[in-house]
């Protein structure tokens, strides 16, 4: 068991396991299928758990993001990135909580103000939480996150 | 009351505290948490004429973004100052088939109108302001050097920030409205002298002129959201923002945009602030990536091929992701022209569209070029790409471009620009 200490964003609790991304995580090209897709019985299938559709991120390509404890060093790629957390928090088909190795870039603590204001379940949002915890933390690793941005990782 | 670090004007305070209603409350305190994510110490005036939106699509999915914008309208929370948005998703001359055509209205984009009418009603410039580039003098909403601005879309802030020295964070859809709502933005990042200083020296060392898509890339993985000073650039540029160049860096940007996060570049001896200021805008201990012909390539190679057939024959071509300028639609218009007379034939053998903003394309169908483009067979589109080829079906179809942007968010499938205008100008085998 290893804790970090991070910095609350939008403050919560939350445990869940982990699902981790060494690069940049694209808000867009990851949310994209599952957001449109994910209610349709046919082609939406693959996409129910909210599968990460970003052909360009080796660690979390087709892996189901839904409920876990996404861990990232930031976010990358369009604008739009703020928004689709936003709606993929409103929606149910967001992570448990986004755990940030480097400080919060700008779109993601986008949707994070606007899940904090304008959703009724907003998601909890760590950052600086150090190069360390995205080294140690693994896919599947039991994460709990406390009110004051600590994170507690096995 | 909640608690925030941020130090308001009383007028801001009391936007917070509800004296314009509730909802332009929430707005306030939406920007006022997304400033103190980055300890802003204050928010400041916009001072650019317009706001330029992201979020341009009806997606019958992004409920809860309707519903935000219909709480906004009706609580009297609308922009103050008018805005462009990003290109539509669909454009009747473009081609779909029958499947295509009844997921896209009745399913995909079934929202569309509703949400154009909400555009209107939020403050929209016109049915015209529909493109990614609006700072294209054809559309009109191109900001000064200096000017403070809350816009969205990554192609078109780096833009702005970079070419036209104005200043903007890269702000999320949705966060873009709400500045241009009460009129003000939190100071921090590429606002701030400070966050528009260098981290990354990049040198290029290149043996010929860069493809600006290829360039833009392999920076922006490197880079990812640092600001780079980029050196040698200019000995294939120039040292003057003419239309060509603007139209490079507009595609070079876009590409550092989408493939990392970059709101924000100097050209060394080219760009406004490097030509103002130089090495001084280079922060201390910035590291350097150097860019030979060798790492183009390793970047080029690099690309995935997502189409279930490898080597499937193309069916469906775009250009213009972010939209091209007028400039660059009359120069694809000689290549393409020229290129098929040379190779004996008069029509483009893979469908092909050229896309640009609807300024631009009124103004090329003035010119004798309309004509010769037509004649190509080429289709021209004030579409976005990106959202037509963001579906399973289209999915399935194999897409060029010489866009990296649209290489990175679908299928498509990245080429240079010499090799698409021989692809699509040659007989199909």
């Amino acid at each position: 068991m290893k804790q970090f200490k991070g910095r609350p964003v939008v403050a919560g609790t939350c445990t869940a396991p982990a699902l981790v991304s060494h690069g940049g995580f694209n808000t867009l090209a990851s949310f994209q299928g599952a957001l449109q897709f994910g209610d349709l019985p046919v082609i939406g299938n693959k996409y129910k758990q909210t599968e990460c559709d970003d052909q360009n991120n080796k660690d979390l390509y087709r892996k189901p993001m839904l409920g876990k404890a996404l861990c990232l060093p930031q976010t990358i790629g369009s604008t739009t990135g703020g928004m689709i957390l936003f709606t993929a928090n409103v929606m149910g088909k967001c992570p448990a909580c986004l755990l940030f190795s480097e400080h919060i870039d700008s779109l993601a603590a986008a949707g994070a103000a606007l899940s904090a204001v304008w959703s009724q379940s907003p998601m909890p949002v760590v950052d600086c939480l150090g190069q360390e915890f995205l080294d140690t933390v693994k896919d599947g690793d039991s994460i709990t996150v406390s009110e004051d941005g600590t994170v507690t990782v096995g | 009351m909640f608690d925030y670090k941020m130090k308001l004007t009383p007028e801001q305070e009391a936007i917070l505290d509800g004296e314009k209603g509730e909802v332009m409350a929430k707005v306030m305190k939406t920007l006022v948490l997304y400033g103190d994510a980055f300890e802003a110490e204050k928010m400041v005036p916009v001072t650019a004429t317009m706001g330029h939106l992201v979020t341009s699509f009806g997606l019958k999915v992004m409920k809860p973004i309707y519903d935000l914008m219909d709480t906004l309208i009706d609580g009297g929370a609308l922009s103050g100052q008018k805005f462009t948005v990003d290109p539509k998703p669909l454009d009747p001359n473009v081609p779909v088939n029958f499947l295509q055509d009844f997921v896209f209205k009745k399913f995909m984009y079934s929202e569309q109108e509703a949400y154009d009418k909400q555009l209107a009603k939020l403050g929209l410039q016109d049915k015209d302001a529909y493109t990614c580039t609006c700072y294209m003098d054809e559309v009109g909403n191109k900001p000064q050097q200096g000017d403070i601005l809350s816009w969205a879309e990554s192609s078109a802030v780096v833009y702005a920030n970079s070419v036209l020295g104005a200043r903007c964070n890269r702000n999320s859809g949705i966060i873009e409205l709400f500045g241009s709502i009460v009129g003000c933005v939190p100071y921090f990042g590429l606002l701030t002298d400070e966050g528009r200083k260098a981290k990354w020296i990049v040198e290029v060392k290149t043996t010929k002129k860069p493809e600006a898509q290829i360039l833009g890339s392999a920076i922006g993985m490197k880079v990812v959201e640092d600001v780079p000073y980029i050196k040698g650039l200019d000995q294939w540029l120039g040292t003057e923002l003419d239309g060509d160049t603007c139209a490079y860096l507009k595609d070079f940007g876009a590409a550092t945009a989408s493939n990392g996060a970059v709101g924000l570049y100097h050209i060394e001896n080219l760009t406004p602030e490097a030509k103002e200021q130089g090495e001084s805008l280079i922060a201390e201990g910035a590291q350097v990536y150097v860019i030979d012909d060798a790492e183009l390539e390793r970047a080029y190679r690099n690309y995935p091929v997502m189409w279930k057939k490898k080597d499937a024959a193309p069916k469906l071509c775009f250009i213009g992701c972010p939209h091209l300028s007028l400039a660059q639609l009359k120069e694809w218009t000689d290549r393409i022209s020229d290129a098929l007379r040379d190779h004996g034939l008069t029509k483009v053998t893979v469908p092909t569209v050229f896309t640009a903003a609807p300024g631009v394309i009124e103004e090329f169908n003035k010119s004798y070029h309309a004509a010769r483009l037509r004649n190509t067979g080429v289709i021209l589109s004030y579409i976005c790409p990106l959202m037509y080829m963001n579906n399973p079906l289209a999915k399935s179809m194999p897409v060029i471009t010489n866009s990296n942007k649209l290489r990175t968010y679908t299928t498509a499938r990245y080429y240079k620009s010499d090799d698409i205008v021989d692809i699509i100008t040659k007989e199909v085998k």
